[in-house]
């Protein structure tokens, strides 16, 4: 356990025979930012990879007839595993921040407990579309910021909430997405924003 | 973690894999678990046995998808064949019209905490 980046076994371990309920939080992020690094540091399977295709002529339409030209979407993500008990496992998605993806979020990721914004400052700039659509969603998320041992210029979390004109009360948290640790620190905090949120709501009437 | 997507050059084999269907069932969700309740039979299509193997123990719909290298559609219209048929049963994910059931993630949060 511990810091260890860990050695995950070869073959997919089958989950509990009682397991029944399937949960989700979906991580966002630019290319390279260590999306994948941080499943895997937390997930109980390496992590495996999988993609959707659709037409864009199919887009909330059910329609199975069209011959015309379509163009089609294929968004490729990464997902681990973690068995939070018998019954309950939670599956952690990678997903890129391009806008192709946001085309196909409520087809992939709706009904997800909450997403994780990972930052890299050295490319600040491709997270606030993914952050500007987390919003219009109304998912709640928490930043987390990858820090990179290259990283000169050390910005305070506070200076990167500035830039990126993040409201107060979304939580931000620095991290090192290849320890296990701290992988397990971003998620908590993000479920423990939830269930803030969430017991908020059922106190207002 | 790259793989040469599977739509690229043979958009035909997953026409084929279907039957040509390309209608999705959305009540599948990515992480609805999936239940073999029987064994794969000799003349079964090749994806719907992989599929009963598979699922002797709980598996996630995304997790059939990565198995097979097969895309989320594709792997829905397999699912609901095998559903009609009464061969697996599915275990939904609980839906939640806005924000989770708080004592739902204090269950998670417990868990976490304890890996």
């Amino acid at each position: 356990m511990g810091s260890a980046i860990s050695e995950l076994p070869a073959h997919r371990t089958p989950l509990a025979d009682a397991a029944e309920t399937g949960l989700k939080i979906v991580v966002v992020g630019g290319f390279g930012v260590g999306k994948t690094t941080l499943v895997r540091s937390v997930s109980e399977i390496r992590p495996l990879n999988t993609e959707e295709v659709m037409t864009e002529a199919g887009v909330g339409i059910d329609e199975t007839s069209g011959v015309a030209a379509k163009s089609t979407t294929t968004v490729a993500f990464d997902f681990g595993r973690i068995s939070l008990n018998d019954t309950m496992v939670l599956y952690l998605f990678g997903a890129p921040g391009q806008k192709r993806f946001w085309f196909l979020w409520d087809r992939l990721f709706s009904g997800t407990l909450g997403a994780v914004v990972l930052v890299d400052t050295r490319r600040m700039d491709d997270s606030w579309y993914a952050i500007d659509r987390l919003e219009h969603h109304g998912t709640p998320f928490v930043v987390a910021v990858n820090r990179f041992d290259d990283d000169a210029n050390h910005h305070s979390l506070d200076e990167i909430r500035q830039a990126l004109a993040l409201p107060d009360h979304v939580p931000m948290l620095d991290c090192d997405a290849r320890v296990r640790q701290s992988g397990k620190d971003v998620l908590i905090t993000l479920v423990d924003h939830v269930y803030t949120l969430a017991t908020a709501q059922e106190a207002t009437p | 973690m790259t793989r040469k997507p599977v739509d690229t050059g043979a958009p035909d084999r997953l026409y084929t894999v279907t039957n040509g269907r390309s209608s999705v069932d959305d009540t599948l969700d990515l992480v609805t678990l999936i239940v073999a309740e029987c064994q794969p039979t000799t003349g079964m299509q090749s994806e719907h046995s992989r599929i009963l193997t598979l699922c002797r123990h709980p598996t996630s719909v995304v997790e059939i998808s990565a198995e097979l290298e097969l895309p989320i559609t594709v792997v829905r219209i397999l699912l609901a064949d095998l559903l009609d048929t009464g061969r697996i049963t599915a275990r939904h994910p609980p839906v939640n019209p806005s924000l989770p059931d708080p004592a739902l993630l204090k269950e998670v949060l417990h868990g976490l905490r304890n890996l």
